[in-house]
Order: C-alpha cells, then sequence, then structure tokens
C-alpha cells in the first residue's frame, strides 16, 4: 500500500486540546459544554437520527424494485463498507476535537471551515422541508380522530346528485391527499396562496420542534425516551394486526422473493450506496455535535457498530411491516376487482349468484367467451392480476398518504390504526429534526453569528421562526412541487460532497496517524486493518463514485417533475411537467452554494489572508509571525 | 232478456279470464313503463341469506304498493296492482304498476320512480338488503347528506396539542430564567466570599488559600482575528 502522507498542516497543535488537557477536562468537568445525563440518551438520540422516513418509505421501494431479497446484498455490504467507517469516523472526530462541525473543521484547518459551513446550510434546508412534511403527518393525526375516517369516501357534491368528479375518477385517498390536505395547484409556477390549514399545521410542528430543542440536548435528551421507542413498539403492534390480515404473506413474499439478476444491474449497486448514504444523516454534522458531548473514553467504535446494526435491522423490520400491509391492500384490491367481474358475468348472463366464483372465475370465463364472444367483449372486464397490484410499489409520501391511509381505511378499527400510524411516522421524522436543529444552531454559535452572551434557548428561537417562515413556501398550493424540488437537489448532492471532504480533511489533512493515535487514546485500541482501509480508500471512493453517478444523471437529464391536473388527459395518473427556467436558479442555490460553500471559504480566507499579510509586510515586518499565528485559528478550549 | 244476462254473465267471465292474461301482456322486458330490479342476496348477506321463493316475491309486491299507497296518499293500491315478470334466476325481474281504476292504464314511469325513491329505505329494510344489493336499474339512490359538524374535529385535536405546547414553551422558558437568575446570585454571592478571602490572604502578606488568581488567565495566548 503506497503511504500516502497527510498534507502539511502547520499550528494544528495549537488549535485543538492535547491528550493531556483533554483528561484534565474530563477529570475536572470543566466548561459550560453541556454534556448526556447518560449513554442511553447519546444512543436513542444517534438511532432517532439516524433512523427517519427514510427507512419507513424509501428503503421497502428500493429493495421491492431492485430484486426483492437480493437487494440485501448490496445494501448489507455497502453498509458494512460505507455506513460503519463514516459513522465512526463522525463520531470519534467529534468525541476527539469537542465542538460541532464548524468548530472541528476550523480545529483541522482553517481553511476547511467551508466544510461546516456547508453542513449548516444543508442542515437548515434539509431540516426546513422535512418539517414539513412533519407538519401533514400532523394534519392526518389530527384527522384520525373520527370515523369514518374524511379519505375513506368521497364528498357528495353541491346538490347532493353525485360525487365530485375529481374524487369519483380518482379515489377517495387521493382526493383527500390532493385536494383536502395540499388542495394542489396544476404547476410548480401557479403559487395558489396560502392554505390556512397548513399554515396552522406547519406553525404546530415548528412550535413542537421547539420545546423540545428549547434548552439543546437537555430537553432534547428527555424527548427522545419516548420518539425513538415509541416507532417501535407501533411498528411491532402493525407487524401483528398484519400477519393477521388476508394477503400479507403474500405481500412479505414479495417483498424478499430474490432476483439475482438485478444484482448484475449497476443503479442498484448505485441504489444501496445512495440510501446507506442518506439513512445514516451523515454529513449534517449533527452527529458530530452529538458525539462531541460524550466523555473523552466513551467507546465510539462499539456505538457506531451498534447504530449501524440497529439502522440495517430497522429498514428490514420497517419493510416487512409495510409490505404486510400493501400485501393486504393489494389482495383487496385483487378481491374487488375479481368481485367486479363476476358481477358484470352474473349480471349480463342472469345467472344465479354463486354460479361463478373466484375459484371457477378462469374456467366460467373461457367457457362464455367460447359461446359469447360479443358480449363479453362488449362487457369490457379488467385484468386482474395480483402481482400488478403489488407491485404498484410507491414510495415517498405517496406510500405513506395514499397507498398506507387506504389500506388502513380497510381495516375495523381504522381510526385507531390511522393515530397509531401518524404517531410514528411523527416520532419518526421528529427525532431526525432534533440533529437537524442541532446541525443548524451549534455551527451558528461556533460562528459567532449571534452575540455570544445571547442564550441557546433564543438562537433556537430564531432559527425556528426563520425556518417557519421560509418554510410557509411549502404552505401554498404548490408546495408540495417545492418541497419535491428541495428532496431532490437540498439534500443529494451537497451530502456527497461535504461527505467526501470530511473523509479527505480527517484521513490526509488531519492525518490518519494522528487520528489512530487519538482513537487509541480515547478507546484503547487502535483501530485495525479493516478501519485504515475503508477510510484510506474504500468509503471515499465510494461516495466519489455515487457523486460522479448523480451528478452526470441530474446534469444529462431533462429535469421534469409529476403534476396532479385533473383536467389533464391521463387524469388520475400524474402528469410529468418540465420545470421553467427560473427554477434552475433555485436548483443552483440549494445544491450550488453549499457545495461551492466549501472551496469558496478556503479561497475568501485565503485572499483574506494574502491581501492582510501584504499590507502588513509593506507596515511592518515583525507583524507577520504575529499574524501567522492568530489566522491560524482562534480557537480557545474548552468551547 | 235471458240472453242479454248470459251474454252479459259470458262477457264477464271472457272478462275475468282475460284480465290477467291482458295484465301480463302489459308486463314486459324493457316496457316503457317498468322497471328492472335485481336482487343479489347472498352477496349482501352470505351465510344467512334467505332464498328467493313465491313468498318473497309476494312481499316484493306488497312493498311496491305499500310505496305507491305512500305516494299517492290513498289506500286504493292492492298487491294486484303490481306486476312482475321475466324472473330470471340471478335474480331478477321486470315489474309495471297498473292503475287500481283501470286496470289497463299502467302508472308512468317517472311516478314510479318517486315513489320507490320515497320509500326505499323501508323497501331495503324489508328484505335485509341495501341500494346496491336490491336495484331498480334507471333509479339512481339519492346520496346521503354529508354530516357537517360545527367545528371540524382536526381543529380540536389541533387546539389541545398547540395548547400543550405553549404550556411547555413558557413552562421552560420561565424555568431557564429562574436558573439563570439563581445562577447570578449564587455566583454573585461566591464572587462576594472569595473577594473578602483574599482580601485576608493579602492582609496577611501572603497567599495563604492558593486560589488561582484569575487576574492572569490564558486567553491572550490566542488573539481573535
Amino acid at each position: 500500500i503506497i503511504r500516502l502522507s497527510s498534507l502539511p498542516n502547520p499550528g494544528l497543535d495549537d488549535r485543538i486540546p492535547s491528550h493531556q488537557e483533554l483528561e484534565r477536562m474530563e477529570k475536572e468537568e470543566a466548561g459550560d459544554r453541556p454534556k448526556w445525563d447518560n449513554k442511553t440518551q447519546y444512543m436513542l438520540t444517534c438511532v432517532g437520527f439516524c433512523v427517519g422516513l427514510g427507512n419507513v418509505w424509501r428503503f421497502p421501494y428500493l429493495c421491492q424494485s431492485h430484486g426483492g431479497g437480493a437487494f440485501m446484498i448490496p445494501f448489507l455490504i455497502l453498509l458494512v463498507l460505507e455506513g460503519i467507517p463514516l459513522l465512526h469516523l463522525e463520531f470519534a472526530i467529534g468525541q476527539r476535537l469537542r465542538s460541532g462541525s464548524v468548530g472541528v473543521w476550523t480545529a483541522i484547518n482553517p481553511y476547511l471551515t467551508g466544510v461546516g459551513i456547508a453542513s449548516l446550510l444543508v442542515s437548515f434546508l434539509v431540516g426546513m422541508y422535512y418539517n414539513t412534511i412533519i407538519a401533514w403527518v400532523m394534519w392526518y393525526f389530527f384527522n384520525s380522530f373520527q370515523n369514518p375516517l374524511p379519505w375513506s369516501q368521497c364528498p357528495v357534491n353541491a346538490n347532493l346528485t353525485d360525487l365530485v368528479s375529481e374524487c369519483a375518477r380518482s379515489s377517495p385517498v387521493d382526493y383527500f391527499w390532493y385536494r383536502d390536505t395540499l388542495n394542489t395547484s396544476t404547476s410548480i409556477g401557479d403559487s395558489g396562496g396560502l392554505q390556512w390549514w397548513m399554515v396552522l399545521c406547519l406553525l404546530c410542528a415548528w412550535l413542537l420542534l421547539y420545546v423540545c430543542c428549547l434548552r439543546g440536548i437537555e430537553t432534547t435528551g428527555k424527548a427522545v425516551y419516548v420518539t425513538s421507542t415509541l416507532p417501535y413498539v407501533v411498528l411491532t403492534i402493525f407487524l401483528i394486526r398484519g400477519l393477521t390480515l388476508k394477503g400479507s404473506l403474500d405481500g412479505i413474499k414479495f417483498l424478499f422473493t430474490p432476483d439475482l439478476n438485478e444484482l448484475m444491474n449497476p443503479s442498484t449497486w448505485l441504489d444501496a450506496g445512495a440510501q446507506v448514504f442518506y439513512s445514516f444523516s451523515l454529513a449534517f454534522g449533527g452527529l458530530i455535535s452529538f458525539s462531541s458531548y460524550n466523555s473523552v473514553h466513551n467507546n465510539c467504535e462499539q456505538d457506531a457498530v451498534i447504530i449501524s446494526i440497529i439502522n440495517g435491522f430497522t429498514s428490514v423490520y420497517a419493510a416487512t411491516v409495510i409490505y404486510s400491509i400493501i400485501g393486504f391492500r393489494a389482495t383487496e384490491r385483487f378481491d374487488d376487482c375479481l368481485e367486479g367481474n363476476i358481477l358484470a358475468l352474473l349480471n349480463a348472463f342472469s345467472l344465479a349468484e354463486g354460479n361463478i366464483t373466484e375459484g371457477n372465475y378462469a374456467e366460467s370465463l373461457q367457457n362464455l367467451n367460447g359461446t359469447f364472444p360479443e358480449t363479453i367483449q362488449s362487457l369490457d372486464l379488467k385484468t386482474c392480476d395480483l402481482q400488478t397490484f403489488l407491485s404498484q410499489g410507491v414510495e415517498g409520501t405517496g406510500l405513506a398518504f395514499i397507498v398506507f391511509t387506504e389500506a388502513i381505511t380497510k381495516m375495523p378499527v381504522s381510526p385507531l390504526w390511522s393515530i397509531l400510524f401518524f404517531i410514528m411516522l411523527f416520532c419518526l421524522g421528529l427525532s431526525t429534526m432534533f440533529g437537524s436543529i442541532e446541525g443548524t444552531v451549534v455551527p451558528l454559535q461556533d460562528l459567532n453569528i449571534f452575540p455570544k452572551r445571547w442564550p441557546k434557548e433564543a438562537i433556537t428561537g430564531i432559527v425556528c421562526l426563520v425556518s417557519f417562515i421560509i418554510a410557509l413556501i411549502f404552505a401554498q398550493s404548490s408546495g408540495n412541487y417545492w418541497l419535491a424540488l428541495f428532496d431532490s437537489f437540498a439534500g443529494s448532492i451537497p451530502l456527497l460532497v461535504i461527505a467526501f471532504c470530511e473523509m479527505i480533511a480527517v484521513v490526509y489533512i488531519y492525518g490518519i496517524d494522528r487520528f489512530n493515535k487519538d482513537i487509541e487514546f480515547m478507546i484503547g485500541h487502535k483501530p485495525n486493518l479493516f478501519w485504515q482501509v475503508t477510510w484510506r480508500f474504500v468509503s471515499p471512493l465510494i461516495v466519489l463514485v455515487i457523486f460522479v453517478f448523480y451528478f452526470v444523471t441530474k446534469v444529462s437529464s431533462n429535469v421534469t417533475y409529476i403534476a396532479w391536473n385533473p383536467s389533464s388527459e391521463d387524469f388520475p395518473t400524474l402528469e410529468v411537467l418540465e420545470y421553467p427556467a427560473w427554477i434552475y436558479v433555485i436548483i443552483f442555490i440549494l445544491a450550488g452554494v453549499p457545495s461551492l460553500v466549501v472551496p469558496g471559504t478556503a479561497m475568501f480566507k485565503l485572499i483574506r489572508r494574502c491581501c492582510s499579510q501584504f499590507h502588513l509586510n509593506s507596515v511592518n515586518p515583525v507583524n507577520l509571525r504575529m499574524e501567522n499565528n492568530s489566522i491560524s485559528g482562534h480557537l480557545n478550549l474548552p468551547n | 232478456m235471458r240472453c242479454l244476462r248470459m251474454l252479459v254473465r259470458i262477457l264477464v267471465l271472457l272478462y275475468l279470464a282475460g284480465a290477467p292474461a291482458l295484465a301480463q301482456t302489459l308486463c314486459q322486458p324493457n316496457a316503457s313503463n317498468g322497471y328492472r330490479v335485481r336482487i343479489s342476496i347472498k352477496t349482501a348477506l352470505g351465510n344467512q341469506a334467505y332464498e328467493w321463493n313465491e313468498n318473497e316475491m309476494f312481499l316484493f309486491r306488497a312493498t311496491m304498493a305499500f310505496a305507491m299507497r305512500r305516494y299517492y296518499k290513498t289506500e286504493t293500491y292492492n298487491v294486484d296492482n303490481i306486476i312482475v315478470c321475466n324472473q330470471t334466476r340471478r335474480v331478477s325481474f321486470w315489474f309495471v304498476v297498473i292503475s287500481p281504476e283501470n286496470p289497463t292504464m299502467l302508472i308512468p314511469k317517472a311516478d314510479v320512480e318517486k315513489a320507490v325513491s320515497m320509500s326505499r329505505h323501508r323497501i331495503n329494510n324489508a328484505f335485509l338488503l341495501t341500494d346496491r344489493t336490491l336495484e331498480f336499474l334507471g333509479i339512481y339512490p339519492t346520496l346521503a347528506e354529508p354530516v357537517n359538524p360545527d367545528t371540524p374535529p382536526w381543529l380540536i385535536v389541533f387546539g389541545v396539542v398547540i395548547g400543550a405546547v405553549f404550556a411547555g414553551i413558557i413552562a421552560l422558558l420561565v424555568s431557564s430564567l429562574l436558573q439563570k437568575r439563581r445562577k447570578e446570585k449564587g455566583m454573585m454571592e461566591d464572587g462576594q466570599d472569595e473577594e473578602d478571602r483574599q482580601m485576608k490572604g493579602v492582609e496577611n502578606g501572603i497567599n495563604l488559600d492558593g486560589i488561582y488568581n484569575r487576574g492572569f488567565t490564558d486567553d491572550d495566548r490566542f488573539t481573535k482575528l
């Protein structure tokens, strides 16, 4: 193996606490840095941050669309080669340098402050749209306290003659989602004004987040006892309920049936890599921050492995539960379809009820087709295929708010299941938001944007307020399209850039040797060969490959989005529209600015240094040395 | 005279014999004033389905007569006024309603429709069926009026949650404030104690307690840019 020595990094020792200072801080418990009450809080917070909505509504879809059980293979391989090393890296560096993301990267090298600022921006942008999804979840939760559920039947039109046309042509769940909840417009350009009920739900979501994050980990540490554990309880309840429903085992079988041919498809591996990466909430800065509140000798290696295993297990578990319910829904749809066809046949040929059943349907149809082909033709029977219904794989908001809600309406005591389901989604989302807020507030404090004497409550309040105001974009009629835009661009490319820079920074700029010694100091033994290989080569390579793939795909393809348009031809199929030209500016702000901040800050600091050096050179050559020291960093300890 | 009476009797007999036949000709599939009825008992009742026989048909005719009586608010309609034909195994059949005053006259379709719509609920219940399983082809069931509560239920839940959240925020902020004030008071008192102690030390000429003198700190090593 080529021994790549780290890049020159003068003044590093002045910027970071030495091992002796760390020991002293540990003994004296000096400094007013917040601490975890106990290890459980820390683990639950990290698990909550990592386990989010993506585990429930992205992973099952990927699993099913990439060959079922076979998808586990690339997923698990990349979990081990990419997820665990990156997680360990973030935990270790946070615990060692005892600071949030901006503090850590500035300490490693002042030119790397941009990485921290990029994390800040990404946490801020992602937090904004993620909390809007929570607002939607809350809206559904509020509406679950009635029987029958509002999305179980179509509303009647004004003169009570028929069901509302938009609903009759699509379905009650579609109508409730697109019309009653979002009141969606037909394109992203058509803003349609603020929807007051959405604004209220958004306000509720941000206030609730504020009350939980008010005092940083003091309050979130208590909240995670509920938000991180409740989803598992609800998932188990749903599993038990699901397994007793007809057709659930078909769904689970469909999910896990392996199709090994998919392993030859490169996009399977790329999707697995991306899913592992986003699922771990890496590069947000939140994990570094959480880890920095630990005691110095906390075993971060063990934590990383445990949390990765929990995350992987949760993905598989959630997929099982979701697909048991989807299997049930598909079977219901299949039964309805078949029943409709049988009824049509019985009516057309005036046969007694019970003459044609599910069992002899195919046979009877063949007989009748033989004798009366024209009548059969005129009936326009639908083809009912269980596999088609099962593979109507939906992901994202479509899964939660359309497919799953429909399945819930078919269960007895629907309001109860609805309430449980949306509480689970709420907890999953909220615990991820804790990490997001942490990744926004702590860098702001480190950058001294606000005066130091302002209490944390005030800064958190300002962040929540500003986020709420900007997030009002998502409460418009076109809000859904804006959210999809944010999701595609703010939460994808910048994170890959940041993660890549993080690894290069730690391994080559901080120095892998120094890092190994640090870990030995913290947990008692040097990281073994697996960590060395993955940190130095494997993980950065994987992240780079995924980044290149994403970048090329996004840039080369026509950027389109899907819209709900009742007057379109293919209604209720969603219409594919192209983004208007001015959206590209927004896309650049979302994806380009955080990514460019990394080199941008470095250049800015370089220019500033050169300018002032030049200036001082001409005035007083003695000042040069002092300038060098002070430019290197200003991180006091402890911070 | 006798011949006349016999003629009248023969005519009456013929009429009575022919009336049902006449009535039967009035009831035909696709008759202009008739409706087709389709009944799906097994779909509605599953295991508890009853068999459709002559007695059930009698009940149907009686129910229809009831519906006509209700609509016209008269007591002249009878079971004989409802004529049924073309029964299939499905179970489906056609029926027409003849006027009680004039057996050759059929009640127009529109009136029959209104009568059925008015008593639909009663007709369904007589057979333990629903609008979907006891179909009158051509008569659409009127949709139930939507129940509109004064306050939408979601607002109530929203109010409860937001009230709890506000209470939580205020409680936490107030407790934060109190904590801070207590700390400041505590520090001021500590500061007083230390000042006294330091004074004592200085008075004796030597720093007895060895308290770290905060006058000199390490802060100046790193100057901020």
